[in-house]
């Protein structure tokens, strides 16, 4: 059952005929404003098969789907449908042809209950009248097929992200899709779901629907997966079966050759603990309990899955969330309850991981974006004045200390690229100069150039003897940059790894809780699972 | 790597494409061409439009609506709105009269502390209709649209309980000869105070931290609070100075028609927003010039003076007022999305 690729009748030795093919995409390139997303790119997708996508963030993955959900339209290439090639006109032509897509971003409404969620844009109707009844029975039928405990009236805006997630499954499937695609459907789902919704994968895939699978977990992909295929920075690099594709052979394609001289070694000289979290709580109970300290001249990781509360430690640091019990030290001053600005003031700076919604000023230049945080400091401001020759100074300097492209300084920001957007919200923060800075995603959908860059920048500001606490989601950057990181779980630190006993199968095991106790352990051979300084 | 990088360089260096025509009518806006064609067909019109004493006319007319629109300019560049400027000309237009004329028959050999209280006066009770928008704005999180409307209800309440809906009348003539009717070296006096303010709010806009933090919480207010600005107080600061700067100019236009009036800025809210947005600025905030603010006031102020030389019905000038405004918010969005095309 595990390998149902296998019982197919080999047509990749036969690429001419096509009669399982459902999709194909050939040669298809994707641009975005002065970023290339997708380059040349192929792929295709049998009947009944379940074809993983891998790679890191930013890799194409997320474009290449947008694209068959009609979302996006290729720059280049062609997708063919059933071996006719079709130009996919809007999500509504996409859902016609049969293509159903889960997207990790909900397209919920918010104000609208699960119910009217469900049917949003096909509504079951009684002639000129919306059929409500109809609708409760159907979606009450649709939602117990899963097995999903969600409320047909309840508010979808008030619902967990876990029960958004099923409400966005459960739409799906409201007409019998042909293709089925799926952002990473498990990344805040319980186990239990989890289980539910392979059983429906493997129901789906007899049924001869094809479904794309996007997924960070690797012990999911033999469970489910009967192809590989792995993108890097919107290539393509390898399509594989299952059995050709190992997890280290698929580590090895993501992340690329060019992992070495991607990550520089940052020397660590650990002084004085810099920033000090004691058991805190915030109110919206997205972190229970946590502990961690970082020290002047290191890097700490903290690594965690989507919803494990990882993103919540820079806000409620910086003051921005509320706290509801524990303390927050900054140089063994406790500044629980400060304000961001106070924060600032006490060293403290944090670079968000949404750059567009939180860290930048898209339509003002890279000259104010650099400066907004220090113009309150003597060189910018004289009897209350800024002195704007010394201010486009420090703007030039930053803008050449982190090779930010184009180099002038009066460009708008919305105009940058992703990794240039991203270079500029961080040397803002390198301009202000802080004891401890807290990088939440600083690589997410950054190019390969714009990565090494930010990574010099954290390798020099660790070894001028900044605290640098580095919060991410992709594993390889914590692995081979910070000098020990701690995994969070369910809004808990679950665990710490400290130098020595650094390993990257102890801290997913970490970062998985419980939930990779019920996956075969098909990663590593060797796990100690709560082994590591388990709380 | 280095090849990635490249392509990216290339591609952004690329970007203006667009011919350079376009490029200029897009920097300057709509607002120069405005203006030209609504010199030209004026001085078709009439003849005294071109004169030199209707040239002084029409710059004293225009200071009033330029304090107001600069007024309405920083609060816009927040992304709020002030919709009671109008109420902030009546409260204090009737404030400074009601005390001038207390005081004048106990005081008449002081007129000019008579007129510095009133004066006071007004600005203390304009700068208490703007702290109470703020509040509502920056800490009880009313839409300013909400906040500063229902503002002007209570306001004008308020104006007309102190006056009984009759202009107030007593102030000293001191007053209206210096701020209404005088003149330095040929240039009335509103039209100095005027400049002096521009130039204030200039360097406050643009040499200040406290001014760049206004453009800063209107583009973007968790990036300015992760920057360490306080965005409550900045969202609260642009209503107290707003109202600051409609005083000045209640109190100029007071002296000018020597009573004070409940209903005398009816129309600043709508014509103060008509200025900032034919001056470009966007109403979504974190955009815009004060020099094109300032020329959009003096644009509006030129137009109602034309159509007054031309004898135009004032009824067919509000006609014509509403339709330039929506006008200017039509081209920005056209503007706009041309921008971003490219």
């Amino acid at each position: 059952m595990k390998f149902a690729a296998a019982e197919d009748a080999d047509p990749r030795d036969n690429p001419g005929a096509l009669p399982s093919e459902i999709l194909r995409m050939v040669g298809v390139s994707k641009n975005f404003l002065g970023t290339q997303a997708l380059q040349a790119v192929d792929f295709d997708l049998r009947r009944g098969e379940c074809h993983v996508l891998f790679g890191e963030n930013g890799a194409g993955k997320s474009t290449l789907i947008q694209i068959l959900a009609g979302v996006h339209k290729p720059s280049k290439g062609t997708v063919f449908h059933n071996g006719e090639p079709i130009d996919i006109q809007s999500v509504h032509h996409s859902r016609s042809l049969g293509i159903s897509a889960v997207f990790q971003e909900f397209s919920i409404a918010p104000s609208l209950s699960v119910v009217e969620n469900l049917f949003l844009g096909s509504e079951p109707r009684n002639g000129f009248w919306l059929d409500k009844r109809q609708a409760r029975v159907e979606g009450r039928r649709l939602l117990d097929s899963f097995g999903f405990q969600l409320h047909l009236d309840e508010l979808a805006g008030d619902l967990s992200r876990a029960e958004k997630q099923m409400l966005e499954i459960a739409r799906a499937f409201r007409s019998p899709p042909s293709v089925l695609i799926l952002d990473e459907p498990t990344a805040s789902l319980t186990d239990v779901e989890s289980e539910r919704l392979f059983a429906l994968v493997e129901k789906l895939k007899r049924q001869g629907v094809g479904i794309i699978y996007i997924t960070h977990r690797m012990a999911e992909i033999p469970r489910i997966g009967d192809r590989v295929t792995v993108l890097r920075d919107g290539r393509l690099v390898a399509t594989l079966d299952i059995e050709n594709a190992p997890a280290d052979t698929l580590i090895r394609l993501m992340t690329g050759k060019t992992r070495t001289e991607l990550f520089p070694v940052i020397g660590s000289s650990p002084g004085a603990v810099v920033l000090e979290v004691r058991n805190l709580s915030t109110v919206d109970q997205r972190i229970k309990n946590a502990d961690f300290y970082v020290r002047a001249g290191e890097v700490v990781g903290i690594a965690g899955l989507v919803g494990s509360g990882k993103g919540d430690i820079g806000p409620a640091c910086m003051g921005v969330s509320s706290v509801r019990s524990g303390d927050i030290l900054i140089r063994n001053e406790n500044v629980t309850g400060r304000s961001p600005k106070q924060m600032l003031s006490h060293g403290l700076c944090y670079a968000p991981s949404d750059r567009r919604a939180d860290g930048l000023y898209l339509q003002h230049d890279i000259c104010r974006n650099i400066s907004i945080a220090s113009l309150e400091h003597p060189p910018l401001v004289k009897f209350g004045f800024l002195r704007r020759s010394r201010e486009r100074t420090l703007a030039r300097d930053i803008v050449k200390r982190l090779s930010v492209r184009p180099n002038t300084i009066d460009s708008e920001v919305a105009r940058l690229s992703g990794g240039n957007q991203q270079k500029v919200m961080i040397g803002r923060f390198i301009a202000r100069g802080a004891a401890a800075y807290i990088f939440d995603e600083p690589t997410v959908g950054v190019d390969v150039g714009a990565r090494h860059a930010i990574y010099e920048q954290i390798k020099a500001l660790c070894e001028e003897g900044a605290a640098i606490l580095l919060i991410s989601s992709d594993l390889s950057e914590i692995m081979n940059l910070s000098h020990r990181a701690y995994a969070m779980h369910q809004g808990r630190i679950v665990g710490e790894c400290v130098t020595g006993e650094f390993s990257e199968e102890k801290l997913l095991n970490l970062m998985f809780g419980q939930a990779e106790a019920i996956l075969p352990a098909v990663t590593h051979d060797n796990r100690h699972p709560g082994g590591i300084n388990g709380q | 790597m280095a090849n990635e990088s490249d392509t990216i360089n290339m591609s952004v260096e690329n970007l203006p494409l667009r011919p350079r025509w376009a490029g200029l009518i897009i920097r300057m806006g709509v607002l120069p061409w405005l203006m030209l064609v609504a010199v030209v067909v004026f001085s078709l019109g009439s003849d005294s439009f071109l004169s030199e004493r209707n040239a002084i006319t029409m710059t004293r007319q225009a200071s009033y609506l330029v304090l107001v629109a600069m007024a309405q300019f920083l609060v816009i560049i927040t992304a709020g709105l002030d919709l009671s400027v109008g109420i902030v000309f009546s409260i204090c237009s009737v404030v400074a009269a009601k005390i001038m004329a207390a005081l004048m028959p106990g005081m008449g050999d002081y007129v000019w502390v008579v007129i510095a209280l009133g004066c006071l006066g007004a600005l203390v009770a304009g700068i208490i209709v703007g702290a109470v928008n703020g509040i509502g704005v920056a800490l009880l999180n009313v839409p300013p649209f909400m906040m500063t409307l229902a503002m002007s209800s209570v306001g004008f309440g308020i104006a007309l309980m102190m006056t009984g809906g009759t202009p107030v009348y007593g102030i000293p003539p001191e007053f209206s000869r210096s701020f209404g009717f005088g003149a330095l070296l040929g240039v009335p006096s509103p039209v100095i105070v005027t400049m002096v303010v521009v130039v204030i709010v200039y360097l406050f806009l643009n040499y200040m931290p406290s001014g760049r933090y206004l453009f800063a919480i209107g583009s973007n207010n968790r990036a300015s609070a992760l920057s360490g600005i306080n965005v409550s107080y900045y969202t609260f600061l642009p209503y107290v100075l707003c109202s600051i700067l409609a005083a000045i100019s209640a109190l100029l236009m007071t002296a000018r028609l020597e009573t004070g009036e409940a209903n005398l800025g009816t129309a600043m809210p709508l014509q103060s927003i008509a200025a900032c947005v034919v001056g470009g600025v966007s109403l979504s905030g974190g955009k815009g010039r004060l020099r094109n603010v300032v020329l959009g006031a003096v644009f509006i102020t030129l137009v109602q003076n034309g159509m007054n030389l031309m004898r135009m019905d004032s009824y067919v000038q509000m006609v014509v007022i509403g339709m330039l405004l929506v006008l200017a918010i039509v081209f920005d969005n056209l503007r706009d999305r041309y921008e971003h095309k490219v």
